[in-house]
């Protein structure tokens, strides 16, 4: 396979992952807030914190309210991260990966795309924002089933698969992220504990995962189980390890992938969070979370490496 | 409330649908007895909803506007063109024989010029032809052919008859449409197909595959094919796309290739450099190859020149087979039917006045109002004058251009080219000019496409068909008429 079209196929993935995690980052936030005690200031602009986003945001807008953020995360055409953006993106790609693709990829595409560009306006406005993001939801779920359903498992396939993998992966980070910045902003000491089930199950929710940690692990939603389901699980399919597992049976597939394994390997390693016998996980795990962030960008790099055009 | 058929009038112009007020053709008839059946608001309900099928199918093309390039949705008719299959049996041998005549002549071009020698054509018009390439000289591509894939633009006159109006031998495209077209009506109109015998057009892929299979220089290998463009930015990026998904094989830009100096094409892969054994190249012979034509070009690839000199890659269609792409060549190929095949030419050609012969320009200066005057080398319907459409300034203009350079441009009278109803916002059914482009593959075997692309001039009275000027487009079948009269 062409190392162009390999690379283009790795961002198809990224990007899908992306969109469907935004959407849902978003359609939670918005419960959380109805949940959590009125005294609990927690703004929008979490989001835009744990997307590293602050800057982008910034030079666009000053009020950091609900509207612009949503506005920001959506459609936002500067954004890279946004759900238009991102769409875009993943249209330029599959258009210039057609040959590799199942077939209906592209026309899902395009009718994701027009859908998304038509109702915009529906997903900046509370009232029909919650339908709105679940049709994206549905939307990227339906490309990702074509590409279960019909692929062959081939060197295309496997790309996908590690693009898909290190974006949730990602992804759980932020979300974890998003968790513990909003408890540790907290300074009401009351209010923390009586948000901390709520927050907590929300990560879970976002990321699909409350059913599933309930029968795994069958204890109450509490901070470091959750932590350590979403980091070393290894059978839910948004847990850090499982993610890095399937990079790497998929990096073995493909050709020149030793590096890569052996910084897999490294990262697995480092995954297990500490616990230093308090009752709460506290700013050390804010660390750590930045820290796997930093291993995923090299591992990244290092896919560049192996695989993609060199300039 | 239906439509009445009854008022459509073509004026004097040959309607491809309807005969006389009310009465459809023969090809026609089963086609205009369901349209009678539909209500005006079904008509619009079914073009909206193939507009809707495009736009979720994705079918674009790319035009050059200020500021960058835009991705327009394909402009689509849905009232189909009808073409008889006896007429249409006959034009397809027609064009046979013409591509088989004009790859004789480019190999005689390049090897012994017998042709100049004979004194058929004047040797002239070769040596000032901009594309005749003499890094080509002394090749011999495999089954002597040079243009693999020939786009022929047909028009018929007010007489009925199928006229060849230009030869597309250099990169010729339109022909994911004509696939795509024909899936847009059997989403839009189903139920006529179950009605009426037309025939499948689909085989094209298959066909092109098959035709540039066969010129891979490791025929017991299973061949590496690939689709060379220019990259996102063409306007016919999505036919590259499509054709390389169809066919199953690599789309590729020049960056994606290299050749290594055993003389052989390889392109950049996962794992390492694979080689390239026949290259369908969308690109212009002058962007091939920086080492040996244009030194600034990014798009093609340094050394495939080399490479395909020394047979190690097959290039579709060859270089410099755009020498018969050439409007004054064109005026002489009825004579290079005789000449090479030593038969009639089957199609007829539209008359052509060369302006190198001083009787011709004169009479072409004289009559700029009623006649096109085109450039020799030019494609796309640009830099033509259109006699009866054109303001005085723009008479002088090319005037003056002709006398300049005489050689480079010709003149047509202005056609009276055939209309079919098309359906106008706010107007209804309305006649509209339209051509045909079928689209020919030679390599080991001879292929015609089951007709072509109608394309439809959907401005009232224009008789420009080019997409990238308000052109459109219509499904083609090719029907066999009912034996009873």
């Amino acid at each position: 396979m062409l190392s162009k079209v390999a690379e283009r196929v790795y961002w198809t993935a990224r990007y899908l992952e992306r969109v469907e995690s935004t959407a849902r980052m978003i359609s939670i936030y918005d419960q959380l807030l109805f949940d959590l005690p009125r005294s609990v200031k927690l703004s929008w602009y979490n989001l835009i914190r744990i997307n590293n986003q602050e800057e982008a945001f910034n030079a666009i807008y000053t009020v950091l309210d609900e509207r612009n953020v949503v506005k920001f995360m959506l459609s936002e055409a500067s954004n890279s991260f946004s759900v238009a953006s991102s769409l875009k993106a993943i249209r330029e790609n599959v258009r210039t990966t057609r040959d590799v693709v199942p077939k209906d990829t592209w026309e899902m595409t395009n009718e994701l795309s027009i859908f998304v560009q038509e109702n915009l306006l529906q997903g900046v406005n509370r009232s029909k924002r919650h339908e709105f993001l679940e049709t994206i939801i549905k939307g990227c779920q339906q490309i990702l089933g074509l590409v279960y359903g019909s692929m062959p498992h081939d060197d295309a396939w496997h790309l996908l698969r590690i693009g898909r993998n290190i974006e949730r992966a990602d992804m759980t980070t932020r979300n974890l992220e998003a968790g513990i910045s909003a408890i540790l902003d907290m300074e009401d000491e009351l209010a923390v504990i009586n948000s901390h089930q709520i927050i907590w199950g929300k990560v879970l929710r976002s990321l699909n995962a409350d059913h599933a940690y309930r029968r795994t692990k069958r204890v109450a939603v509490k901070d470091f189980p959750v932590a350590e389901y979403l980091l070393e699980d290894d059978e839910f399919p948004r847990s850090i390890r499982y993610n890095l597992n399937a990079i790497a049976n998929s990096a073995r597939e493909l050709p020149h992938s030793a590096d890569l394994e052996v910084a897999l390997n490294r990262i697995t390693k480092s995954l297990p969070v500490k616990q230093n016998g308090q009752l709460f996980l506290d700013a050390s795990f804010k660390e750590h979370l930045n820290q796997i962030q930093i291993e995923l960008a090299e591992l990244h790099g290092l896919i560049y490496q192996a695989w993609f055009p060199k300039i | 409330m239906s439509i009445d058929w009854n008022t459509y009038q073509s004026g004097d112009f040959y309607d491809e649908l309807i005969g006389a007020p009310g009465q459809a053709r023969k090809p026609a008839r089963q086609l205009l007895d369901y349209l009678k059946t539909l209500s005006e608001q079904e008509y619009a309900d079914r073009k909206k909803a193939a507009e809707l099928t495009i736009q979720e199918m994705g079918v674009s093309f790319t035009i050059y506007a200020e500021g960058g390039n835009i991705d327009r949705a394909w402009p689509f008719d849905i009232i189909p063109r009808v073409i008889d299959k006896d007429q249409w049996d006959q034009t397809a041998a027609g064009l046979k024989q013409r591509l088989k005549a004009l790859n004789m002549f480019i190999d005689d071009l390049y090897h012994e010029q017998r042709v100049l020698k004979d004194g058929i054509i004047p040797e002239f018009i070769i040596k000032d032809s901009k594309n005749y390439l003499p890094e080509c000289e002394g090749v011999s591509p495999i089954y002597g052919t040079w243009a693999h894939i020939c786009g022929t633009d047909l028009v018929r006159d007010g007489d009925g008859i199928f006229y060849v109006l230009e030869d597309n031998l250099r990169v010729p495209s339109g022909v994911s449409y004509m696939l795509e077209n024909r899936s847009i009506m059997k989403r839009v109109l189903p139920e006529v197909f179950e009605e009426i015998d037309i025939a499948p057009i689909g085989d094209y892929t298959a066909q092109l595959f098959d035709m540039l299979s066969a010129l891979s220089p490791r025929p017991e290998e299973t061949p590496v094919i690939v689709v060379l463009t220019p990259g996102i930015y063409n306007s016919a990026y999505f036919e590259h796309a499509f054709l390389a998904q169809q066919m199953g094989v690599e789309l590729v830009e020049g960056s994606d290739m290299v050749v290594q100096d055993d003389n052989c094409v390889y392109m950049k892969t996962i794992s390492g450099l694979e080689r390239v054994d026949v290259i369908y190249r969308r690109i212009d012979d002058v962007f091939l190859d920086p080492e040996v034509f244009n030194k600034e070009s990014t798009l093609g690839v340094a050394g495939l020149m080399r490479a395909w000199r020394a047979g190690n890659v097959a290039i579709a269609n060859a270089p410099g087979a755009g020498v018969a792409d050439d409007k004054v060549i064109y005026a002489y190929v009825p004579a290079l039917i005789k000449y090479y095949l030593d038969e009639e030419a089957i199609l007829p050609n539209v008359e052509t006045f060369l302006c190198f012969d001083d009787e011709e320009r004169a009479y072409v200066l004289a009559n700029l109002d009623k006649l096109v005057v085109k450039p020799a080398n030019e494609s796309g319907g640009y830099g033509m004058l259109v006699g009866p459409h054109s303001t005085k300034k723009e008479r002088e203009q090319f005037a003056k251009l002709i006398e300049a350079n005489p050689r480079n441009y010709i003149g047509q009278p202005t056609l009276a080219l055939s209309t079919a109803p098309a359906i106008i916002d706010k107007f209804g059914l309305e006649p509209r000019h339209l051509d045909l482009r079928p689209f020919i593959l030679q390599s080991k075997n001879t292929y015609v496409t089951t007709g072509g692309l109608t394309r439809v001039a959907m401005k009232r009275g224009s008789l420009v068909v080019n997409s990238s000027q308000g052109g459109g487009s219509k499904d083609t079948w090719i029907v066999t008429s009912e034996a009873k009269e």
